[in-house]
């Protein structure tokens, strides 16, 4: 008798719903007791559900428009109006994105470091540079292309340049890692800091390997979000970088970036579908550089 | 018993708050001295003043003299070697976000040790002090937030010890410990005296009174009361210490 009760057991729990799961009805029939739950629930849902198709929609339309266009000629070596090649703009982004980032990103970092770990509270410059970074933060990029094209272009004449392009876009790119680099700073708690001072580290020693390694996931998050706005920046750079579709010799000589590229080819007229397949390109770029980037994040806070 | 450190005349503000008020003690070598106390009493500032902790707070003006060995520890000694001789172990677990192995060497490096041999060597040595090598040894590469509470109460003990201090600070080190993880630190500070100067800060009078060997009793900013352990709890000298320690307030 035990031994069939003990077998039928397990598949009596298999056949029993557990009473701790609602099921369909039960959980229609609570809404009905409290309608605007329901409401809410719904409209969550919806906005949740709105949200992600945005996204999908609009990769897929990317997508769709752009891969029967992308073929071999897209690839050559370099840009005539014939293959639409998107060989130059590829690399003139990466270099772009490499140069400003080398430049931005050093500075971003020392400044919030300074903010956080050096500045006394209350202090009159932190409160510059704080509304200094919200400032810039809010500038139309077309702003500081005019302000890169009449200084850099124009006054140090760097003329139409990479390297121009790459100072315009390292100004716009500083506050938003100086931003995330302070926050991220700032969710370190104290207790580490407190940990390594009491085992007798100095200052620096705090700084460089304990706050900065718990802070690397935060600080490259800001290095995501700038690399997007370098990669996708037209505005800005039609004015210092100029739009020769070349590989460039130089720093100093002019090149398009992709999306650059991309924006002259629609605005032509000519070249829709082109423009469409490089986008598909420059969407795969971005994850790539996305990619790469959180996959240093964590062999960075791993070490 | 020789005095360790010696506190003389000690007043501490914080801005317009005076905090700790004409503070004279000598903590004695190889000891375990007790601070005793209602919340807000000093008792956990004037531990820290002991290795300079409160230079971290804004605001903070300290007047006096300590000394550590005779040498005067604000004026004539360096933070980090202070530091280094006077260790502490925080109220909450204070892990690294690094693997365990890292977390203990963090203090050798620091004071210039690079060999791994000698490290690998300090490492083993201080997670035996604080009695947990025999629970981590096979996961030292493991990460240190991994461990439970009172683990990683005890690797930050290890991990003091690991700079071979000579005094160290505790501040109520197993407030946030369950009962299981309390008797392991408590085992453990013990044993530890045997080699170095204890100083610890706890809200449990019990605690005082098992392990400790001298206790001061401190009360808004002052201390009212210092002894022995036994005779403070058995015949305090004084009316407010007779009733803290009998429950009837803090």
């Amino acid at each position: 008798m035990e031994n069939i009760q003990q077998a039928a057991k397990p598949s009596a729990m298999m056949n029993e719903a557990p009473m701790n799961h609602l099921t369909l009805s039960d959980r229609l029939k609570s809404y009905k007791r409290t309608p605007g739950s329901f409401l809410v629930m719904l409209l969550v849902v919806l906005s949740a559900v709105a949200t992600i198709a945005a996204l999908v929609f609009l990769i897929l339309y990317i997508l769709v428009n752009g891969i029967p266009y992308i073929n071999a000629d897209l690839f050559s070596w370099t840009y005539t109006s014939e293959n639409c090649s998107v060989i130059p703009a590829a690399i003139n982004t990466v270099i772009m994105a490499g140069i400003s980032l080398l430049l931005a990103v050093p500075v971003g970092i020392g400044s919030a470091i300074y903010l956080v770990e050096y500045a006394k509270k209350g202090n009159k410059l932190v409160k510059v540079i704080r509304v200094t970074a919200e400032t810039l933060t809010g500038i139309p990029s077309i702003v500081y292309g005019l302000f890169g094209m009449l200084f850099f272009v124009t006054a140090l004449k760097w003329k139409f340049s990479i390297l121009a392009g790459a100072f315009t876009l390292a100004i716009m790119i500083l506050p938003v890692i100086l931003r995330t680099t302070e926050e991220a700073l700032l969710s370190v708690p104290d207790s580490y800091r407190e940990g390594s001072f009491g085992l007798g580290a100095g200052k620096l020693r705090t700084i460089f390997k304990i706050v900065l390694p718990a802070a690397v996931p935060g600080i490259l998050s800001g290095v995501i979000l700038a690399t997007g706005r370098i990669v996708g920046e037209t505005a800005a750079l039609i004015y210092t970088a100029g739009t020769v579709a070349k590989i460039p010799n130089s720093a100093f000589s002019s090149g398009r970036t992709l999306a650059v590229h991309m924006y002259l080819l629609a605005n032509e007229g000519l070249h829709v579908n082109q423009a469409y397949a490089t986008a598909v390109i420059l969407l795969i770029l971005v994850i790539g550089i996305n990619a790469l980037s959180s996959f240093i994040a964590k062999k960075i806070s791993k070490a | 018993m020789a005095n360790k450190m010696m506190i003389d005349d000690l007043n501490l503000y914080y801005g317009q708050f005076h905090a700790l008020k004409d503070i004279s003690l000598n903590i004695q070598e190889k000891e375990i001295t007790a601070f005793i106390g209602p919340s807000g009493c000093g008792k956990s500032t004037l531990l820290k003043s002991l290795n300079r902790m409160n230079d971290l707070v804004e605001g903070c003006k300290i007047t006096g003299q300590v000394t550590l060995d005779g040498t005067d520890i604000y004026r004539d000694l360096d933070v980090n070697l202070l530091r280094k001789r006077v260790g502490m172990v925080f109220q909450k677990p204070n892990p690294f976000p690094m693997s365990i192995y890292d977390n203990v060497a963090y203090g050798p490096r620091t004071h210039g040790i690079r060999s791994k041999a000698k490290l690998d060597q300090i490492v083993e040595e201080a997670l035996r002090g604080a009695a947990i090598w025999d629970e981590l040894k096979d996961r030292l590469k493991k990460s240190a937030l991994g461990l439970s509470g009172g683990q990683q109460q005890r690797l930050c003990i290890a991990r003091a010890l690991a700079v071979k201090p000579e005094v160290l600070l505790m501040d109520e080190p197993t407030s946030a410990l369950d009962p299981i993880s309390t008797i392991k630190i408590e085992e453990l500070a013990q044993e530890l005296k045997k080699d170095y100067t204890i100083v610890m800060v706890t809200h449990n009078m019990q605690q005082a009174t098992r392990i400790s060997d001298k206790t001061v009793f401190f009360l808004l900013g002052e201390i009212i009361e210092a002894g022995k352990t036994d005779e403070l709890f058995s015949m305090p000298k004084d009316k407010r210490t007779e009733d803290y320690i009998t429950g009837r307030f803090g």
